[in-house]
């Protein structure tokens, strides 16, 4: 039985309507302050900004706390209500969700780290941060539109942000070949360079986090778990016909 | 060695770690008359509506409770579980004085409803069983219209002067009891021709008729449909923003929904109280955690 947003309440208990809501709009603010965090954290490294990278650190935090407090919350709908078929499925997908957003966080952290770092030095020479920018771009789309889906409980609009990943993937080692050549071209700039392909590798971990969140959007909605496998495996099973 | 082998190397490694502490600490003869109550038995933040203080039930020789202190928090619902036999429907019966009507049982220990001890020899046991209501397993409406069920207890305490008085409170305990609106039309008829669900409310309608402090519940849903227990247990919710509510439950599922304090009763004794949320995901005494997963009944 398909999980859709119309349904999520109704439940003679009202209290545990409020309960399921307030786990989702939970969610839905930690990941508009993840977005945030990737959005400011790419800002600081296009502009040398010292200042936004520091804020980028200290933020962090504030999504770490959100992880802690949603776990929380599910661990007592789990004991206390003993949630069935699709609110089960919400709850894990959640518990889940909150992770690979936690992570989201802490790899624009450390992107907010190392511009702190670079800017120390100056600013960063235009060509080295093309392939970084475009891919940060890519990356970011991916996030909103799989909170969106999440928000929305849209299994062809996750199914859309899985696809999209391969393109994201292919952009980091286009990027990786280009910096590795600014690299052998001037040894002095390496360690500036290493600086970009951490950035680079942050943001192609944030376009899985961002993938993983899609995937347990399909199992909520679906219930078919669609983890390790081919994207036409998913689409598939997300469309039914597995 | 293969990976699948150091897996259950390791597995057999910490199981043989463990047994040894779970043996030491499944030791049921801990509960002697030294025990101490683990959690929150008395309340400091809370207003207080009834207390127990070292109350021990028996019958004729043998022992039911003993040295149970427990506090009920206004406007609260607490809920009593334990294997059966436990105590908790015998705690309960206290608290109104059923026990009473039982010609071999004795209560000892101090019982107050609003700091009066109900126990008190001087005290009318009539209008006390007025202001702590009860509600049974099985569902019990008087042989009369749903008016008279309802109607019944405010007559006979004089609550009402008139005909008019009466129909408003009949009004407003079915409606705080959810069933007014599938009843309205039909007051005359007999209360006994409704459904299980209907007949709980029902007569949890008669016990609010009468304005109760408190109200107890022995079991109230298990003779109830998964739906008509929803019910139930969502009018409880609503109910204790006006009332105090203390139900005995088997359904320790059913604890977990509806109650903001737990309490776990073992062979007389009240092993552990406190907030349901830690009692259900953090509970301190190892008999607890015991029951409550099922390890032993």
């Amino acid at each position: 039985m398909e999980v859709d947003p119309g349904h999520i309440g109704g439940h003679i208990m009202r209290q545990y309507d409020e309960d399921l809501e307030t786990i989702r709009a939970k969610v839905l603010k930690m990941g508009g302050l993840v977005e945030e965090l990737v959005r400011e954290a790419l800002q600081a490294l296009r502009d040398s900004d010292y200042e936004l990278g520091e804020k980028v650190v200290r933020d962090d935090h504030r999504v770490n706390s959100m992880e802690v407090s949603i776990d929380e919350d599910c661990q007592s709908i789990i004991a206390l209500r003993q949630p069935k078929a699709g609110d089960l499925r919400m709850v894990i997908a959640i518990i889940k969700t909150i992770t690979d957003l936690e992570r989201i966080g802490d790899e624009a952290e450390k992107i907010g780290r190392m511009s702190s770092r670079l800017a120390r030095n100056g600013t960063v020479s235009r060509k080295y941060l093309s392939g970084v920018m475009t891919m940060g771009a890519a990356v970011q789309s991916m996030v909103r539109e799989s909170l969106d889906a999440f928000a929305r409980l849209d299994v062809e609009e996750a199914l859309r942000v899985v696809r999209s990943d391969e393109h994201v993937d292919e952009q980091y080692e286009a990027t990786l070949r280009s910096l590795m050549t600014y690299m052998m071209e001037d040894p002095r700039e390496i360690s500036k360079v290493m600086d970009m392909i951490w950035c680079a590798r942050a943001l192609e971990r944030i376009g899985d986090h961002a993938k993983n969140i899609c995937e347990y959007i399909i199992f909520l909605v679906k219930g078919k778990d669609v983890r390790h496998t081919s994207f036409e495996q998913m689409e598939q099973r997300a469309h039914g016909v597995d | 060695m293969t990976s699948v082998a150091i897996g259950e190397d390791r597995m057999s490694a910490g199981l043989d770690n463990a047994s040894g502490a779970a043996l030491a600490a499944n030791n049921i003869k801990e509960l002697d008359d030294s025990f101490v109550t683990v959690g929150e038995a008395t309340l400091t933040s809370v207003d207080v509506r009834m207390s127990a203080r070292d109350v021990s039930v028996f019958y004729a020789e043998k022992r039911a409770i003993a040295n149970v202190s427990l506090d009920i928090g206004a406007n609260q619902v607490i809920a009593m579980i334990g294997p059966s036999g436990c105590g908790k429907s015998t705690f309960l019966r206290c608290l109104n004085r059923m026990n009473d009507t039982i010609a071999i049982c004795r209560v000892k220990g101090k019982i107050t409803l609003d700091e009066q001890d109900i126990y008190d020899p001087k005290l009318d046991v009539v209008p006390l069983r007025a202001r702590v209501g009860m509600v049974f397993q099985k569902p019990n409406p008087f042989p009369k219209s749903i008016y008279d069920n309802v109607a019944y207890g405010p007559r006979i305490h004089g609550l009402a002067n008139n005909r008019h008085e009466v129909d408003d409170i009949v009004e407003s305990s079915l409606q705080k009891a959810g069933l007014w609106e599938e009843v309205k039309d039909r007051l005359e008829q007999p209360g006994t021709g409704l459904s299980g669900g209907q007949q709980q409310r029902l007569c949890i309608a008669r016990a609010i008729a009468v304005s109760p402090d408190v109200i107890l519940m022995d079991e109230p849903c298990s003779a109830l449909d998964p739906i008509a227990t929803a019910r139930i247990e969502e009018l409880i919710d609503e109910l204790r923003k006006q009332f105090t509510i203390a139900i005995v439950t088997h359904s320790m599922q059913q604890a977990a929904r509806v109650s903001q304090r737990t309490a776990y009763f073992h062979l007389g004794k009240l092993v552990e109280v406190g907030d349901t949320k830690l009692i259900f995901t953090n509970p301190r005494h190892k008999l607890t955690e015991d029951y409550i997963t099922g390890r032993f009944g």
